[in-house]
């Protein structure tokens, strides 16, 4: 591999250094020319190093030989501290490569589109630098070789992140969803970093080739293992927003829609995703944290599916979406299915991110609204958005051939082969899927305009720089099922092969349960045909019969109610959590802070100021007596050098 | 055997240790700055006599060279000092230094 890939992180890292040091002085052209182009020079040097591993393997499977198809580039050594030692250097493979396609590809995109989008905003050029800066720190993120240097882009990304939540800093609450976004993380970062200092203190080497190796001689399910995957785990609920750490998803909702669509849905989420595919072995030898990490995967589709039944703010829909969707992504690991989580990360980056775009631009049109229940009969006038929007629908709700339909499929596969009611929670989940997104369609897209006159008269197509990624988007979301088209439609599962070397070590300890060719396809129908059910209902309720979700001040039933509001969450840790440690801060404050802290500190201070009022006497200006008390002084030194 | 050692070193010792003891007292109890400056030429000397006489009973000239520097130093010293008092007297209208106690803390 030509260490011209170690230049891949670097081109987003000087477009950030150029717009935020000179963003002032630069046209918003050049702006969004730099923007644009330091990712695409990322694309374009992340397509050489797929092709070069894609060449690889073809190489290794013409001949017959194995290959681990993985190149490490080593930059320099960056801390070495008695036996610690870690290497700056990036690690190229498979796993690698699509993560860099994914976050260059969908990033690229998104950086067009806010060309658009960000256009009349004043701060134009601070958010693309933080763009910038974001998919620098992504990149690192997957491209590092061992924990430490994930953990800085993981942390990386947690700050652009916050910065972006908050990038409309004026408004008050949105710096309460950054600072939320910003606190939940750092819980979950505490874990993963618990989590690195003890894969350093088993393995002693924190390099993932090194741990793994070593990790490949112990025994299933000891202890040490189950930690070590349980902490990571609980970073990884963290930046993937899965329970209990999902909370600040939905509020992240806050930042620019391009943010959401980058960020909060296609590439920092998967951060999770991520790492523990990239740990796969530490799992597999872990069979009760994969129980773990699957049984939260499961319960967070569900629970946020229901939530998204409920919401009535176009981008909240989109956030408990993408929770749900997360959650079937680690139901993926968590039963095994590593490739099927990678290749859920990659179509769900490409219909949500599809979909937060085209929300975007509805919200543009609609000048900045963003409830449903004042939008309605949007397709005539938002043709573009429409159509995509409605193939970005179709995707996620699983329907074939759409991407969404091969991922999801694969994934309630493996879990159906798991263990039976894992699967059928996942179709119920698919099928909440199916409902709250057509729903939101059909509430945006068909009926009549329910906004003011003023909204219906702006209503406007975007700018082409907005709906051209839409299109690209909307093509890759149609047709992204190739790359794994399972054995029983004849395909090859391309993506599968591709990922092999990285997962080959624990699909040889998982053993899978092989199911027949019959089993599966009437698995598929049934979930096809449970979410086309679940859109029908959604169009009866909503076209047909053109029911509207009730005002906000309506009187709703209970559980409704209940659902609505999330189930309380948020009020739910405001009591469980926040109060006690106010309680506890401010009674810290009151007893220790002021009484010992603050005292100690001003006795300090006051014993200087008292003991130098005293000694300055002593400096009385008479000549006579310094002479005397220097001779004095010597007689001293002198009985003393006698004695 | 040369002339300094007709004399033993006691005496020498003795001598200038009275000397010394003469500077200083003269330094703490006068309260005229040129008496002061007298008394402190005084222990200088005490101290070139008795660096002359180890020398010569030590037989090493480097005792007696340092004799040269410390009075070089010394006529510097003067110098410098005396101008001082030149300054001082026309300020004060007097060399005495408990005039001279503004420099308080």
């Amino acid at each position: 591999m030509n260490s011209i890939v170690a230049l891949i992180p670097v081109f987003p890292l000087l477009g950030f250094l150029v717009i935020a040091l000179f963003g002032k002085k630069l046209s918003k052209g050049l702006v969004s020319v730099i923007g644009c182009g330091t990712v695409l020079a990322s694309l374009v040097l992340s397509i050489y190093a797929f092709s070069r591993i894609l060449g690889d393997l073809g190489v290794a499977n013409a001949f017959n030989v194995g290959t681990d198809a993985s190149y490490t580039i080593p930059l320099f050594n960056w801390i070495h501290a008695g036996n610690f030692n870690a290497d700056f250097s990036f690690l190229i493979d498979p796993l690698s490569v699509i993560f860099l396609l994914i976050i260059t590809g969908v990033g690229f995109l998104i950086h067009v589109y806010s060309i658009g989008y960000m256009h009349d905003d004043p701060a134009f050029a601070r958010f693309f630098s933080y763009l910038n800066l974001f998919i620098f720190f992504m990149l690192l993120l997957v491209l590092g070789d061992n924990y430490l240097t994930m953990f800085v882009g993981w942390e990386g990304v947690g700050l652009c992140s916050y910065l972006l939540i908050g990038f409309w800093f004026k408004n008050t609450e949105y710096n309460k969803a950054a600072n939320k976004a910003f606190i939940m993380n750092r819980i979950g970062d505490l874990g993963f970093l618990l989590g690195i200092i003890l894969i350093f203190i088993t393995f002693g080497s924190i390099k993932y080739t090194e741990v793994f190796d070593t990790a490949g001689s112990f025994q299933s399910n000891q202890a040490v293992m189950i930690t070590i995957t349980l902490l990571l785990f609980i970073g990884a609920t963290g930046k993937s927003a899965q329970i209990p750490l999902y909370t600040w998803l939905p509020d992240a909702m806050a930042g620019p829609t391009p943010v959401s669509a980058l960020i909060h849905a296609a590439t920092m989420v998967t951060a999770g995703i991520y790492m523990i595919a990239r740990s796969n072995i530490l799992y597999t030898l872990a069979p009760i944290s994969m129980d773990i990490v699957a049984g939260v995967g499961l319960f967070t589709a569900i629970y946020a599916a229901t939530i998204g039944l409920f919401q009535n703010d176009i981008k909240k829909v989109l956030a408990y979406s993408t929770v749900s969707q997360l959650g079937y992504m680690f139901l993926a690991l968590g039963v095994g299915a590593y490739t099927g989580a990678v290749f859920h990360v990659m179509t769900h980056a490409f219909f949500k991110a599809l979909l937060f775009l085209a929300a975007g631009s509805v919200i543009h049109a609609m000048s900045g609204e963003q409830d449903i229940r004042k939008m309605g009969g949007l397709k005539k006038s938002l043709r573009i958005t429409f159509l995509t929007f409605m193939l970005g629908t179709i995707a996620i709700s699983g329907i074939f051939p759409f991407s969404g339909f091969f991922s999801k499929d694969e994934i309630l596969g493996h879990a159906f082969t798991y263990n039976k009611f894992f699967w059928l929670m996942g179709v119920l989940g698919s099928v909440m899927t199916a409902f709250y997104m057509f729903r939101l369609f059909y509430l945006t897209f068909f009926g009549k305009f329910r906004g003011t006159k003023e909204q219906e008269h702006h209503l406007h197509e975007s700018p082409k720089t907005m709906t051209i990624p839409l299109i690209i988007l909307a093509v890759l979301s149609v047709i992204g099922g190739i790359f794994g088209i399972p054995e029983v439609m004849g395909g090859k599962h391309f993506l599968k092969e591709f990922l092999e070397p990285v997962f080959s070590a624990s699909d040889f300890k998982m053993l899978p349960k092989e199911m027949s060719h019959a089993t599966e396809i009437i698995l598929m129908a049934v979930a096809v045909l449970a979410a086309i059910i679940s859109i029908y209902s959604a169009y009866y309720l909503f076209v047909k019969k053109g029911n509207l979700p009730p005002a906000d001040n309506a009187p709703i039933n209970p559980v409704q109610k209940t659902i609505y509001n999330k189930y309380y969450a948020d009020e739910f840790y405001a009591k469980l959590f926040m109060k006690p440690t106010d309680w506890l801060s401010d009674k810290l404050h009151r007893f220790v802070e002021i009484k010992f802290i603050d005292r100690a500190v001003n006795f300090v201070g006051e014993g200087v100021t008292w003991t130098s009022a005293q000694v300055r006497l002593i400096q009385t200006g008479h000549i006579g007596f310094y002479i005397f008390a220097m001779v004095i002084g010597v007689i001293l030194i002198l009985l003393y050098k006698l004695i | 055997m040369n002339t300094i050692q007709t004399i033993h070193i006691n005496h020498y010792i003795l001598l200038s240790t009275v000397l010394f003891c003469i500077g200083v007292l003269g330094v703490l109890f006068r309260r005229n700055a040129i008496i002061i400056f007298m008394s402190v030429e005084l222990m200088l000397n005490a101290v070139n006599l008795l660096l002359v006489a180890f020398s010569s009973y030590w037989n090493d000239p480097a005792g007696q060279i340092f004799v040269f520097f410390v009075m070089v130093v010394a006529a510097a010293e003067v110098a410098v000092g005396l101008a001082i008092l030149v300054m001082i007297y026309r300020n004060t209208g007097s060399t005495d230094i408990d005039v001279l106690n503004k420099l308080k803390g």
